[in-house]
């Protein structure tokens, strides 16, 4: 049967990771390489990097990190943020990325998620969607971060990604990402329900039910979280064993 | 022993690089190449495959005299070869992916896409899933039965002689998920990305 998976995400700028963390065993509790072999050795069934960084000369720190981690752990790995172009697809993916996730420049430009699932297949594509509730079961889409509105109606770009190649969609609240109060189970729902493509749920966790909700009723295939792994309030293992004991398919360490 | 993993320009390969490259730990002298010199004194070939079963065929085609090579390491030496996801659908005769293409014609059968029962089974198949071991396989040496592998795929390939098949796993149906005739080997899943399981699957075949 196949398993939800969990995703532990690492914000990182300026090649540091951002959000704080207190693991002891870190040596050094900014570096992104270090932080993803602890979440991988703990049972993550893939690691996601959003680089958050601004300027484009600090772009290439990302692509270091990338090869160093991907010499270490031996899950998927998918890099997001500032993916624009082909090329930067290929340096991603020749570093040693699994899959890239591409987000305003898919609302700008359809034709660049077609292109790059032609060229690099839909198993490597994942088109990010950030949402914000406009009315009762409507939701709009927003880029750069957040903080450009576009018009766009959620579930309807939605089935536009899929059709254009994109082999999974993250899909994340705006207006929860950051509170701490659990996904948008109503927006996982409607998308998940009109599109035939693994979704992650992102934006909101701030407990193990929250999760478990995303999977049960928001029917999200993976489960994607920054800040309860991060500052230790949870490990992948404590998550896992909880979502088993509820009944949810996971893959327990090393099974 | 020189192990060759075939870069045929068939999408991304590093990580297929990354963990053979951890699993042999200068062990084993990894070559990545299209090279057909190469590969025709190589012990052991890797053949990987990501995108579109056409995509993958018409990548090998471009390049002169690498099907007849492979085919002669394979079939008339017999040398150990592992294909991984397309990698192992080329075996077969035919592939239905974009359009009708021709396989590589090693093992009998044809890769078709999995039958989701009408969007029930979300496609593509992505993530952990549990293997079950058909018969003994040399590369599952030490796994055991219902370990977890990474998968990303549409397709899966049906082989005419089942026998052939050394593992399935379910989704919508009983996926083919490897195989294994003589000294052929195929995973659809990915044993790059299968974390301790899927290293140790590498281990099993370098030390073949």
């Amino acid at each position: 049967m196949l398993k939800n998976r969990i995703i532990p995400c690492l914000d990182v700028k300026n090649g540091r990771v951002v959000k704080g963390i207190n693991f002891v065993e870190l040596k050094d509790a900014g570096d992104p390489v270090e932080q993803a072999k602890i979440y991988s050795d703990g049972g993550a069934d893939e690691i996601c990097f959003l680089d958050i960084t601004a300027s484009n000369e600090n772009r290439d720190t990302i692509i270091d990190i990338v090869r160093k981690t991907a010499k270490e752990c031996f899950v998927p790995l998918t890099v997001g943020g500032g993916v624009r172009t082909i090329q930067n697809i290929t340096d991603l993916l020749l570093a040693g990325a699994d899959k890239v996730s591409i987000n305003t420049a898919a609302v700008q430009n359809i034709d660049f998620v077609k292109e790059a699932s032609k060229k690099f297949g839909s198993q490597c594509i994942v088109v990010a969607i950030d949402a914000k509730k406009v009315s009762e079961n409507k939701w709009e889409v927003f880029t750069h971060g957040g903080r450009n509105k576009t018009g766009i109606n959620a579930v309807e770009f939605a089935k536009k990604v899929e059709f254009n190649g994109a082999g999974e969609i993250l899909l994340t609240s705006m207006d929860k990402d950051g509170t701490k109060s659990g996904y948008d189970v109503d927006l996982l729902k409607a998308i998940s329900k009109s599109t035939n493509i693994p979704i992650i749920a992102s934006g909101g966790v701030g407990t193990l039910d929250h999760l478990y909700d995303g999977i049960v009723k928001g029917g999200a295939s993976a489960v994607l979280a920054a800040s309860i792994f991060h500052y230790g309030e949870f490990t992948i293992k404590d998550t896992k064993e909880y979502l088993k004991s509820k009944n949810i398919p996971v893959r327990l360490h090393n099974a | 022993m020189n192990v060759t993993i075939v870069d045929y320009q068939s999408g991304n390969i590093s990580s297929v690089i990354n963990s053979f490259t951890e699993v042999a730990k200068g062990n084993f002298n990894l070559e990545v190449t299209s090279d057909i010199k190469k590969i025709k004194t190589s012990d052991k070939i890797v053949l990987p495959g990501q995108g579109s079963f056409k995509s993958c065929v018409d990548s090998l085609n471009s390049i002169n005299g690498l099907i007849d090579t492979l085919k002669e390491s394979a079939m008339t030496n017999k040398k150990p070869l592992l294909g991984i996801c397309v990698g192992l659908q080329m075996f077969a005769d035919i592939g239905y992916e974009e359009e009708e293409t021709k396989g590589l014609g090693w093992i009998p059968g044809k890769v078709f896409k999995i039958d989701n029962q009408n969007g029930k089974f979300k496609l593509p198949h992505i993530g952990w899933n549990e293997i079950e071991l058909q018969k003994q396989s040399k590369i599952f040496k030490d796994i055991k039965n219902k370990s977890h592998m990474y998968f990303v795929h549409s397709y899966e390939f049906i082989p005419k002689d089942k026998s052939v098949i050394s593992a399935t796993t379910d989704y919508s149906s009983k996926i083919v998920c490897a195989v294994e005739k003589d000294n052929l080997f195929g995973t659809q899943f990915h044993p790059e990305k299968s974390d301790k399981n899927g290293l140790k699957i590498i281990d099993n075949f370098l030390r073949l």
